[in-house]
């Protein structure tokens, strides 16, 4: 009864593995507190001991916008690179992308939206003229064979302009997968969507893109996003976005959560059989440890849960 | 079939849930602060406003082990009771059931567990005494014309067993429903179900008792409970456990959460298209109040995020 089996057995017989991006380095970037490098580099190299197979370092963003990211070379030399895992980082135009290569970055990723008006106010460009931007990073990458992920920004939902047609988020994931990312993010930028929105826009998506070169990246604002990515999963996705201890709150509800927490996914999906490669204890441990030099407490439930029950 | 999947996920969703409102007994009875009878009479009021068309009232155990239900007769005196909703109250023996009958109860409730440890540990005997238990008050309650609802707790796991084997599970509800329960609420008294465990207890269970006599009741202790709402729905339940504002914490896990929000469940199923009657922004009031009353920030993340905008 039900779609949960056939889902959960097409992850395990593809034996795709369940990638959690916990995106500490951007999400970094909405703690009001500006973190000291060494702490940013220790907190990479927690988590690249826990199986996690994609960690984002870092962003390279002008300084001048991002100033929680300025540190970005240092933290890309300085940190261990496990042989298992990858560190993309962020690199939202040509300047950026070579200080990255020059910084030693491998991997990189792309961020464009699917509401103009959010395109207009965070980039200060629209839709179609950050296209051509990327399209210059991505040409570049891909004669240096650098891998670029694409994002897209408000999937279900935009601060300013309500709600998102899916046809809209099919046409912008599709030029980033066109224009040669090899995955592209979906996200729920303001948490607003649910079960519902979810399995409409990726229907519309995957019309136009494989599921296999998608992934979601939902938001925990209204408390939706394990049952959106539940039902992400029952549609076959199996990329998963995360954030250690749910880091980074929403710039569009002050007070109000951001992304999910890894450790809450990682209980789901292992406690559904599903393969991550990932010890949850020590993706809490590294919890513990960034929260405390942030000072402030885990948004992820299953932290806390652990750390209270006797 | 990717698509497909998308799309039969749809269709199998009811396009009514019922939702049972806990927040004034199972959430107050497991809050730190005992709050005066007005209050709780007022919050009571305020979820019969947001169109709640079931309130769990009060509960007729021994003040001296629940002492923050003491007010209990008071309670039920006090509120207004909205045609079209039902005030179903606790009653763990027939000492319980008479209490309530004679306060004005319309409606009870009887609490068994599928964990044989978590029955002892709660309420001093094991689970076939305390079904015997209860037959004396079906009993009393048939007669009285006064419906019962049953709860199972522990059925994704225990504070002391660890796991519980769903066929255990599906041996409480069936017992519970043939001694005359109209419907069975399954408990994740502390949360540690996931979507999987839920699919298989439910699984066992259905095959017991039919799927429009059964509910779920999700602790969000572990972050899981939209999640296993979701299946559930997917499953065929229709009637759905939470409390407002996520009153009462776990008392397995000092601090953690406990009681899944209303508000973030009635969020869910209204972007999903099923009907509710319930009024979201007069249920985030009610939230609001209770949460000043108790001097304690809501545990819902939809009035988090609401207030903050």
């Amino acid at each position: 009864m039900g779609n949960i089996p056939t889902s959960v057995k097409h992850c395990l017989s593809y034996e795709q593995l369940i990638q959690d991006y916990p995106w500490l380095g951007s999400r970094l970037q909405e703690e009001k507190e500006m973190v000291p490098t060494r702490v940013k580099i220790q907190l990479i190299n927690m988590l690249s001991e826990t199986g996690l197979p994609v960690i984002e370092a870092t962003s390279f963003v002008s300084s001048k916008w991002v100033p929680q990211m300025a540190d970005h070379t240092e933290v890309l030399q300085a940190i261990h690179r496990s042989s298992h895992a990858r560190y993309p980082v962020l690199t939202p135009n040509m300047h950026g992308f070579q200080d990255a290569v020059a910084a030693g970055a491998t991997e990189v990723a792309v961020f464009g939206s699917a509401s103009e008006t959010f395109s207009q106010k965070n980039i200060n460009c629209s839709i179609d003229d950050s296209m051509l931007r990327f399209e210059e990073v991505i040409c570049t990458a891909k004669q240096q064979q650098i891998p670029v992920r694409g994002y897209v920004s408000c999937a279900l939902g935009c601060p300013y302009e309500g709600p998102i047609e899916p046809t809209k988020v099919a046409e912008v994931v599709k030029r980033l997968y066109e224009l040669g990312c090899y995955e592209v993010s979906l996200g729920d930028t303001i948490g607003v969507g649910t079960p519902g929105s979810m399995a409409k826009m990726l229907q519309y998506v995957m019309k136009e893109v494989p599921s296999s070169a998608l992934a979601v990246h939902c938001h925990d604002t209204y408390g939706q996003a394990l049952a959106n990515i539940l039902t992400a999963l029952q549609m076959g996705i199996c990329a998963v976005d995360s954030s250690v201890a749910g880091l980074g709150g929403c710039p569009y509800a002050q007070g109000a959560s951001g992304n999910v927490s890894t450790e809450d996914v990682l209980y789901m999906l292992h406690g559904m059989g599903i393969k991550t490669g990932v010890d949850l204890s020590k993706v809490i441990e590294a919890g513990d440890f960034i929260c405390k030099a942030l000072n402030r407490k885990t948004n992820s439930k299953v932290a806390q849960a652990r750390s209270k029950s006797s | 079939h990717n698509v497909q999947d998308g799309a039969s996920a749809g269709k199998t969703l009811p396009e009514r849930v019922k939702i049972v409102e806990v927040g004034p007994r199972d959430g107050l009875q497991n809050e730190k602060t005992v709050v005066p009878s007005e209050v709780k009479i007022h919050l009571i009021d305020m979820l019969s406003e947001a169109g709640l068309s079931v309130i769990e009232a009060t509960s007729f155990v021994s003040p001296k082990w629940v002492p923050q239900m003491a007010d209990q007769v008071e309670v039920m005196m006090g509120i207004h009771r909205r045609p079209g909703v039902s005030y179903p109250v606790l009653t763990p023996n027939l000492k319980g059931f008479l209490a309530a009958v004679n306060a004005g109860a319309a409606e009870v409730a009887i609490f068994g567990a599928a964990s044989e440890l978590f029955s002892k540990k709660n309420i001093n005997c094991s689970v076939d005494e305390s079904l015997q238990r209860f037959e004396v008050v079906t009993k009393a309650a048939k007669e009285a014309g006064v419906p019962v609802r049953g709860y199972v707790s522990c059925v994704l796991g225990c504070p002391y067993e660890g796991k519980v084997s769903p066929d255990k599970v599906a041996q409480v509800a069936k017992r519970l429903y043939s001694m005359g329960c109209y419907e069975i609420s399954l408990g994740d008294t502390i949360g540690v179900g996931t979507p999987g465990g839920m699919t298989e207890m439910l699984q066992a269970v259905s095959r017991e008792v039919p799927v429009n006599a059964l509910a779920v009741h999700c602790h969000d202790t572990y972050g899981q409970a939209l999640a296993n709402i979701l299946i559930a729905l997917q499953m065929g339940i229709s009637v759905v456990d939470s409390s407002v504002a996520g009153l009462g914490g776990c008392p397995y896990a000092q601090g953690a959460s406990g009681n899944v929000a209303t508000e973030d469940v009635v969020y869910m199923l209204h972007g999903l298209g099923i009907q509710t009657g319930v009024d979201l922004p007069k249920l985030m009031d009610a939230g609001a109040f209770i949460c000043c009353s108790l001097n304690k920030k809501t545990s819902s993340k939809v009035a988090q995020a609401t207030c903050k905008l």
